[in-house]
């Protein structure tokens, strides 16, 4: 008979390597799907995992890397905080969407004009944006107890719609022959994301997302504010006593991961997207929630975890294109993902013991 | 603008199969939660269960084989679910969500050779000459048979969990699973049992929106409905009865901004498809003051030794 019985501590060792271990059966997983889907699965995988970084193309590769890897690591970085305390803000999506938004908004309300400061003002207003977004979920929940899980994602239709009414409304092109979509801020110097080595995918968003990832393992481990997120998400009525003070914890984590989201959103608007269109927003404030569980809520995992999931997919890309996978393959490659590491996360809390014959 | 051109009846009638969708998969969540299981997949189950009845409706030309499907496709899913929180004991939010984000690309997966097609038509109950009479015939009998199953799967919600010792034990390992394990009821099996029932009906109102509401499959249609259906949980403080109201409010401000932005109202389309997501969140706040219907285990796990 199989049972489980709890490590009195979890393992260490374990949770470094369950990670690794999903990861690999993710891959096999993966290869039998795309096996299905009537694709040979070791070209698949190559395509995916190793090509883009050390195949013939990957100097095209490498700097997609960084571009998909930086909004992914600095949302995720955001919600880990959140999630460590157990603050559920999954609407990361629309954040990213109002910090967009409003970085976009205060670049073309400024356009024409040439500054050095219009940059950094877009920089502050993406923030601003993300954060008032995550505001209403952190408030509603601080004042009227109300679940948060629920109205960060119904915020994210909202943001969705807002977007499409900017899109399609008040930050319509005028020279853009009624084509929705916005003016290209690549083509507005003032505004412009722009690499800060030019040819390595680096741009001003990658930068701010390894800032942030320093700034979080400091809050973490050498904070008391950071001690306080770990206490309450291990231990909720020792951190009550302890004075720690529940709303205030909820808004900081809230309102952190909404300004970071926001600042993902504007750097990709001002810098890789270009443009506020309807379809603006791919689905990286999802994604991120992989990223933040794969990279075990930790600053240095999540940038790990955040490089990997951007490999997916960009590898993705390249698998549509070279074995025509479908896009959705790499949807369900990313689900599953997450999928496995929740299972095998049971070993890092748990022993499994055989015996034979009764158990009590 | 032109109001004239919205019946009342008709509104009325189009609320109810507007709201049919959400309150399916809501009755499902309904009895997960009431076994002490919060499941966050309901979206991901939905579409799930909406591309499988699509696709075997299409291929067998059967709307009642497609829902069978559907309900096995979200039951299937859910199984995932069970597996995970259950054996694996995984964190169950954390679980949820990797519900639906898996089930939003495997749904894409599956349907995207059925993009464009038409499903067989879903035949309307015949009431002969009553769905002729004159409001009440367009409201009451002139639906097809999945407005009527809803209904009934609400009623049955509410006699199961209040008439029967089933419905009872249910209660009681949701409320306190230690003391139900103690009393000897298998925690985890019911749990596992609430779970798929709860992925079946989500599979079912999924199949709903692509077999009758819509009717074809795009790539996320479901549009947010799963997560309104949990919503619509907490609204309803763990009642059937009330998750029916909730449902028809619900579909009533969907068909309204449907019907304002028909009559060419000023405001753009796209402030009127928010409404229904901001009436969800002004509802969820009205109903925070109230908890008490909660099921005092819900989103605990169990594991017997502790």
């Amino acid at each position: 008979m199989i049972f489980l019985e709890k490590r009195p501590q979890p393992s260490k060792t374990l949770s470094y390597i369950t990670p690794v271990l999903a990861v690999l059966i993710t891959m096999v997983a993966g290869g039998l799907l795309f096996a299905i889907l009537g694709k040979d699965p070791v070209a698949a995988i190559r395509i995916i995992f190793w090509d883009p970084l050390f195949g013939e193309f990957a100097f095209y590769y490498r700097p997609q890397l960084l571009v998909k890897g930086g909004p992914l690591i600095l949302i995720a970085l955001g919600l880990s905080l959140g999630f460590k305390a157990g603050i559920w803000n999954i609407g990361a999506e629309g954040q990213y969407i109002m910090g967009a938004i409003a970085g976009a908004g205060v670049a073309l309300a400024l356009y024409p004009l040439e500054a050095w400061w219009i940059f950094p003002l877009m920089i502050l207003a993406g923030a601003l944006g993300g954060w008032a977004w995550a505001m209403i979920p952190a408030l509603l929940k601080v004042k009227f107890g109300t679940n948060e899980i629920l109205v960060s994602l119904m915020l994210v239709y909202v943001a969705e719609n807002f977007l499409s009414a900017m899109a399609i409304g008040a930050m319509k092109n005028p020279e853009g022959f009624g084509f929705p979509g916005s003016r290209n801020l690549q083509q507005y110097p003032s505004a412009h994301n722009t690499e800060i080595i030019a040819g390595s995918g680096m741009h001003w968003g990658v930068a701010a997302a390894f800032i942030a990832a320093i700034l979080a393992y400091v809050l973490l481990n050498r904070h008391l504010l950071g001690f306080q997120i770990r206490l309450t998400g291990e231990a909720p009525r020792a951190a009550r006593f302890s004075g720690v003070k529940p709303a205030r914890l909820v808004l900081f984590c809230m309102g952190t991961a909404g300004a970071l989201a926001g600042l993902a959103g504007m750097f990709e608007v001002a810098g890789p997207a270009g443009q506020i269109t309807t379809g603006f927003n791919v689905g990286y404030g999802f994604t991120a929630i992989i990223v933040a569980f794969l990279g075990r809520l930790h600053p240095i995992g999540i940038v790990l975890a955040g490089l990997l999931m951007a490999l997916t997919y960009i590898g993705g890309e390249a698998a549509q294109s070279a074995l025509q996978l479908p896009a959705a393959a790499i949807q369900v490659f990313q689900g599953m993902l997450l999928f496995f590491l929740l299972a095998v996360d049971v070993l890092t809390n748990f022993r499994i013991r055989i015996t034979l014959g009764e158990t009590a | 603008m032109d109001f004239s051109a919205i019946n009342p009846a008709l509104l009325i009638a189009s609320l109810m199969v507007a709201a049919t969708a959400v309150m399916i998969a809501a009755i499902g969540e309904l009895i997960t939660e009431k076994a002490g299981v919060l499941n966050l997949g309901v979206e991901g189950m939905m579409i799930t269960g909406a591309v499988c009845g699509f696709a075997v409706a299409v291929g067998t030309g059967s709307p009642f084989l497609g829902f069978l499907a559907a309900a096995g496709g979200g039951a299937v899913l859910s199984f995932l679910f069970a597996v995970l929180t259950q054996f694996a004991l995984a964190n169950q939010v954390a679980s949820g969500l990797a519900l639906t984000l898996f089930g939003l690309g495997l749904s894409s997966l599956i349907g995207q050779n059925y993009v464009g097609i038409r499903p067989p038509p879903t035949p309307r109950l015949d009431f002969g000459p009553l769905s002729d009479l004159p409001v009440v015939g367009p409201i009451l009998f002139n639906h097809d048979p999945m407005v009527y199953a809803g209904l009934i799967l609400v009623a049955l919600t509410w006699a199961f969990l209040k008439y029967t010792r089933a419905g009872l034990i249910l209660k009681a390992v949701g409320e306190n699973h230690d003391a139900a394990h103690a009393l000897g009821y298998k925690v985890i099996r019911i749990r596992i049992l609430a779970i798929l029932f709860g992925g079946a009906c989500a599979g079912l109102g999924g199949a709903y929106i692509s077999l009758i509401r819509v009717p074809q499959w795009t790539e996320g249609m479901t549009g947010g409905v799963g997560w309104i259906a949990l919503a619509l949980v907490v609204f309803a403080s763990w009642k059937p009865w009330r998750v029916l109201l909730g449902a028809y409010l619900f579909g009533g401000v969907t068909v309204l901004q449907l019907n304002l932005q028909a009559a060419g109202v000023a405001i753009p389309a796209e402030y009127l498809s928010m409404s229904p997501y901001l009436i969800t969140i002004v509802v969820l706040v009205l109903m925070s003051f109230d908890r008490s219907g909660a099921p005092a285990s819900l989103g605990r796990t169990f594991h017997a030794s502790q």
